[in-house]
Formats: C-alpha cells, structure tokens, sequence
C-alpha cells in the first residue's frame, strides 16, 4: 500500500509498470525542516553544519533551512556564499538559509534584503529574536514585496516577556519562576497581521502555540491574508508539566504551554491552519543546560527525532498520515519554494524519499 | 534550647550563601557550631570560585568532595538548591531559592504562633500581606499553613499576586480592609523592590498608604490579631514602627529566635538520621492527621514539636526525610545515594 498512490496512479496501475510490494510501508517524499539552529559560524562546539547534515540526514530530512543566528549573524552575502559552500562541502542534504532581518539582528535597520535574496536566502528573520517594532515590521514587510519573499516572525512581545523563562501560571508560580503570558505571541500575531494588511508582503509565524494565535491565523487565512505558520513537534508533544523539577532540557522559547494549548496545536496541524512542523532544532551543551532555571538557554534538539515525534501522533490517531507529510515536507516546499515535498514523475531520482 | 547538645560533634557543616542574608546564615551559622558541638565552614559568593566563572554544579561537586554532612544552601535562582541537591550526597537544607521556597522560615513562622498561642493552627485565619511575586517566604508558608490547617489570605495589589495563586488554595484580596477583616495573623512582606524589573507600584508613598500594616489598617482584624514579619524590614513601606514594635502584637523579635531553635532542630533531625548504617535509614514519616492518603506526608516534623507522631513516640527511627525534590526543599541524602 503506497499512502501517495492515489494521487500517482490516479486510475489504475498500468500494465508496463513494475510494481513494488511496500508492505505497508509508506513512501513519503524527504521531509523539509524550516527551521535549524547551527552552530557554524561561531559556535561549532554547539553544531557543525556536518553534524547538523548528519542528524538531518538520520531523522528523514533531506533539506534544511538554517537560522541567521549565528557568531556573526547571517546579514550579509559574504556570510550566507560562506554557509552555502559550507553545506556544499558536507554534500550530504540540501542546505539552505534564512538572512537576518535586521542587520545583527538588532530589531532597527533593515538588512540587505534584495542582495540577500538573490543571493539564495529564503526568508528574512531575526532567528529567536522577535522584531519589536512595528514601524520595522511594517517596512520588512512593504519593502519584500518587492521580492516576494517571506518575513519570518519569531512571535513574542517582548516586553511582555520580560524575565519570564516559562508560561505564566500555577505551574509557574510553585516553582518560583517568572511566567510569560500566553497572550505575550497572539498579541505579536495580531499587530503583525494588521501591518500585513496594510502593506502587503508574506508573513510567517514560527512556532505558534497557544490556540487564541492558532485562532487567529485561522481566521486572518480565511480573510485571504498571506500569512502562514509552523510549529514545533515539543509543542504538540509536551506541555508546561515537563519543566517541573526545573528540567531545564525542557527550557524553549517560547516557552511549552497549557495541556490545552497543545490539544489545539494538534488541532491546527490536522485542519491544516498551522501549515508546517519545523523541528527548531536548537542545540546546546551541557554547560548551559545544567544550570539553575533562570540561567539556562533556551531550546532542544529535534532533527533526528522531528519524524519519530510527529508519526506518534499519525498511530495514537491525532493526525492523519497525509496530515503530517504535508506539514513535514509539502507544505514547508510550497512556503519556501523549494522543489520537493511531492512525489512526482521526475523527482524519482532526489536523495532520500523514502 | 539553650541546653548545650553534642549531635553535631564531628560533622562538618557547610553554610553556602549566594546572596546576602543576616538572621537565615547567622542561626546557621554561629550556633549549630556553639551549641551542637559542630564545625561550620561558611562560604559566599565574594570569596567563592563563583565570581570567578565557576557553575553551580562544579562548586556543588567540588564541595562534595570536602564530604561536609549538612549543607545549607541559599541561592537567587529558584530551583538552584534542587539543583545543587542532587549533585552532593549529603544532607543539602533550603536556606531559601530565588523566589521559589524558604521552608525554614515556614517551619519557625508556624513554631512561633504555636508558642505564642499554646495551640494548633487548625482554624486559624492568616493573612500574607505584601510582595507575594517575589516572596518564597509566602509560598512556603502558604503550603504549610495549610497542612497544618490554617486558612490563607494573600493580601496585595494584583501587580504582586503571582498567576494562578488562587489554585493553591489561597484567598485573594486586593483591599486591606477586607483582607485582614477578622484575621487571627498578619505575616507582612517585605517588598523586594532588588527583585523587581520595572515598576510594580508608582511609589513607597502610595504603597504605605494603601498596604502599609499601621493601627487604623489593624482596626478590623481579631482584636489580638498577631503581627509576623520575616525581616529584614522596611520600616514605613510596609510596616508601621509603633505596629512593628507593639510587645503585645509583634512576634518579629520572637520569630528570630525561633529561628535558630528551628535551624538547630533541622540539623539535629538531619544528622541523627545519617547515623544509621547504609541501607537500614530510619526514616519517619509524620503523617498529616487529617490527610486521608496515606501517602500524603506532612513533612516537617518539627511543625509540631509538642505532638509528634506516634511511630516517632515509640522511637522508630530518629531522621526523617524532605522527599527528593519535595515541597519543604529539605533533601536527605543516603550515604553515598548521589
């Protein structure tokens, strides 16, 4: 049984065709993760673009999509021709970029965003760091409509974050821990919209997680707005209750939310409102993660676990599998406009569909 | 208490303070060493290998292998005591963690209403007034008080009510004058304003004004109401001076005092039960009387030193144990169970 078959050999299987016995396997085509941190350059004790190919390529991932967040950040063409023969090097998945929005990803002055693009970056963001302010969203978003590429929001208000370092709540207030609001993302969300609205472009949400922002995208993608959005498999797979005893392995940002915050990523991901599973793949050492609470860095692997976490729900019934393949490859390829995400006739020969 | 005891005699105690504290280091300080008969070593941050880069986990091993009995630990981040805990093997105490817990300070607040009172806290009405956000001297108050049986009010404008304190079982008032209506005690709050990013309330001035603890706030609370402040106080910001000072009112100095008993009290209980060969610990468990789960163990014995449990009257065993990672913050630690 083939789960694409239907859609290959839409009437019946010809007669010259030599048919394959899969067994019940299922042959999707290479998942695409829109969202990697590396450590190159800068941080190579974190990750090398080879050790981030190599987990990449054991978790099912064909291509990638590097954050600009680097030691120096990814803002200028020099520095994204560097990753790209970098990632040549290695040779062993696709390796694409994100540029940095802002030049140092400080949040003022626009990068170079049309050099950037033609230079092969995908989408402009500021990596963790959310674009603060509105008069700056408003011009990444007027000013890549030239180029028709995506502006890539890390949705938090930051102030209203402050020294928060999980959700705000009972959860928090037992530990002893500042809380971040849940309405700390959908209130970004929202202004980002209306400044959509008003001058145009494409805007993605990374990493949605609470429903009042999964409502609110529904309901903005309704409205024919050019919004889409991702999330995270420890979004849908987790929830507050796994930093108690302050395990900071469960540190992210933003932070895991209620149960029925999770409930609803998973009921976005199956009505297609949250259109892709990124892993935010983030890796850290140790010696910042065993720290008391407050001290720790944010984030977690997820490469080689990215499709292990997401097929959990396709058996425990959450999702459908076309559900998740979409999220995990089709609908990242269309985003970002990459070849890929289906199974064609000439795709046959592309590393890794499996 | 001022009997001079031996239980200390050859342990080592290490009282390791990451931020500043008077009465909490001092009572764990100078007297385990005077009157338990052991050898405390004392160690802060501006003498510390900390300030020099060092993490917590690398003092917390490197500590560990002076092979100290007791440490006692104060830390700013919430959680870093859990931390530390887990890296050593010996007994590690609270000595308070960010804004987390501050269990002995629970333990000698509910000590001193018993002496004071001659009773129980069963029905008793306390009123925690102030800096509730940043404050661990409220969370572990509040889940001790009511274990042991006392209603709680938390009593301070919402810009310093944590999230989601009503689901600890807490009543939550915004008005002194309601909040202290018929309260049986007052614990006022410090307002750590050296915690605080950003402005929680426009000024000391309106602040004294509306939560302030003076006579006419007292007016509507049980006419002998107790006042409880686990210092360092800020005279005129929360608390008035003549309110402070009342001798018939005030248990400030007294919760000093029984501070040092409670800390004596912890050590003992601590160091007793490391006596015990490896893999036979006694362990008491004194067992809240009116929990039906028979899991659900009250685990400070010393909350009630005038009745202690049955098992603990027979004399089964002498230690007794925080639980890992439980809510007192009091972690026992088997001999080489790291």
């Amino acid at each position: 049984m083939v789960e694409a078959g239907p859609q290959v050999f839409i009437d019946a299987v010809q007669e010259d065709v030599d048919v394959v016995d899969c067994a019940g396997k299922c042959l999707a085509p290479g998942l695409i993760d829109m969202r990697v941190t590396t450590g190159e350059p800068g941080n190579e004790h974190l990750e090398t673009l080879a050790s981030a190919c190599q987990a990449a390529a054991a978790g099912g991932v064909t291509t990638i999509v590097c954050l600009p967040n680097t030691d120096p950040v990814v803002d200028d063409v020099a520095l994204l021709e560097f990753v790209e023969r970098r990632a040549a090097e290695v040779g062993l998945i696709s390796v694409h970029s994100y540029a940095a929005a802002t030049k140092r990803t400080r949040g003022e002055e626009m990068s170079e965003i049309g050099l950037l693009h033609e230079a092969g970056a995908l989408g402009f963001t500021d990596g963790p760091k959310a674009i603060a302010s509105a008069m700056v969203m408003r011009r990444l978003l007027s000013y890549s409509t030239v180029f028709g590429t995506l502006v890539i929001q890390h949705p938090e208000i930051p102030e209203l974050v402050g020294e928060g370092v999980m959700s705000e709540g009972e959860t928090a207030t037992r530990l002893g821990l500042a809380g971040i609001p849940a309405a700390a993302e959908v209130m970004m969300i929202e202004r980002d919209l209306r400044l959509l609205a008003l001058s145009g472009g494409r805007y993605h949400a990374s990493r949605v997680t609470t429903s009042a922002a999964i409502e609110v995208i529904a309901r903005a993608k309704a409205d024919g707005l050019a919004v889409t959005c991702d999330t995270a498999p420890h979004y849908f797979a987790l929830n507050e209750g796994a930093v108690t005893d302050y395990r900071t392995f469960a540190k992210v940002s933003p932070p895991l939310r209620s149960e029925a915050d999770r409930r609803s990523v998973l009921a976005g991901l199956a009505n297609g409102t949250i259109d892709a599973i990124a892993s935010d793949h983030t890796p850290r050492d140790q010696d910042s993660k065993r720290l008391p609470f407050n001290q720790a860095a944010d984030g977690v692997v997820g490469l080689e676990t990215l499709l292990q976490v997401t097929l959990e729900n396709v058996h425990n019934g959450a999702l459908t599998m076309l559900q998740a393949i979409r999220a995990l490859s089709l609908r990242p390829a269309e985003i970002l406009g990459l070849p890929g995400g289906r199974l064609t006739k000439g795709s046959a020969g592309r590393s890794g569909d499996f | 208490m001022t009997r001079k005891h031996s239980s200390l005699r050859g342990r080592t105690l290490i009282n390791l303070f990451f931020e500043n504290s008077t009465r909490t280091r001092t009572s764990f300080r100078a007297w385990p060493a005077k009157r338990l008969g052991g050898d405390v070593i004392n160690m802060s941050v501006g003498t510390s290998s900390i300030k020099k880069g060092e993490t917590l986990i690398d003092t917390a091993m490197t500590l560990n292998a002076m092979h100290p009995d007791v440490l006692v630990v104060r830390h700013a981040d919430s959680g870093a005591v859990h931390l530390l805990a887990e890296k050593v093997n010996c007994s590690v105490i609270n000595a308070g963690d960010g804004t987390h817990e501050h269990p002995t300070q629970a333990l000698l607040d509910a000590l001193t209403i018993r002496r004071r009172l001659g009773r129980g806290l069963e029905g008793l009405t306390v009123a925690i007034c102030g800096d509730i956000a940043h404050s661990r001297v409220a969370r572990s108050n509040i889940h001790l008080m009511a274990i042991m049986g006392a209603r709680v009010r938390a009593v301070a404008p919402p810009t310093l009510i944590p999230a989601g304190l009503e689901r600890m079982g807490v009543e939550i008032h915004h008005d002194m004058e309601r909040g202290l209506a018929d309260v049986d005690i007052i614990m006022m709050l410090r307002l750590q304003t050296e915690r605080m990013k950003g402005s929680f309330v426009p000024s000391i001035r309106e602040y004294y004004r509306l939560y302030g603890l003076d006579y006419e706030k007292l007016k509507v609370a049980k006419p002998d109401a107790l006042i409880m402040h686990p210092g360092p106080m800020n005279r005129g910001v929360e608390i008035a001076s003549e309110v402070a000072d009342d001798i018939d009112r005030s248990l400030i100095r007294e919760q000093v005092e029984m501070g040092v008993a409670v800390r004596m009290a912890c050590l003992d209980a601590l160091v007793s039960a490391q006596v015990a060969p490896v893999g036979k610990e006694p362990v008491i468990h004194i067992r809240d009387e009116r929990a039906d789960d028979p899991h659900n163990l009250q685990k400070c014995p010393l909350a009630r030193p005038g009745k202690r449990s049955r098992r603990a009257r027979r004399g089964v065993g002498r230690g007794w144990t925080g639980g890992r990672g439980g809510s007192t913050g009091l972690h026992r630690r088997g001999p080489g169970g790291c």
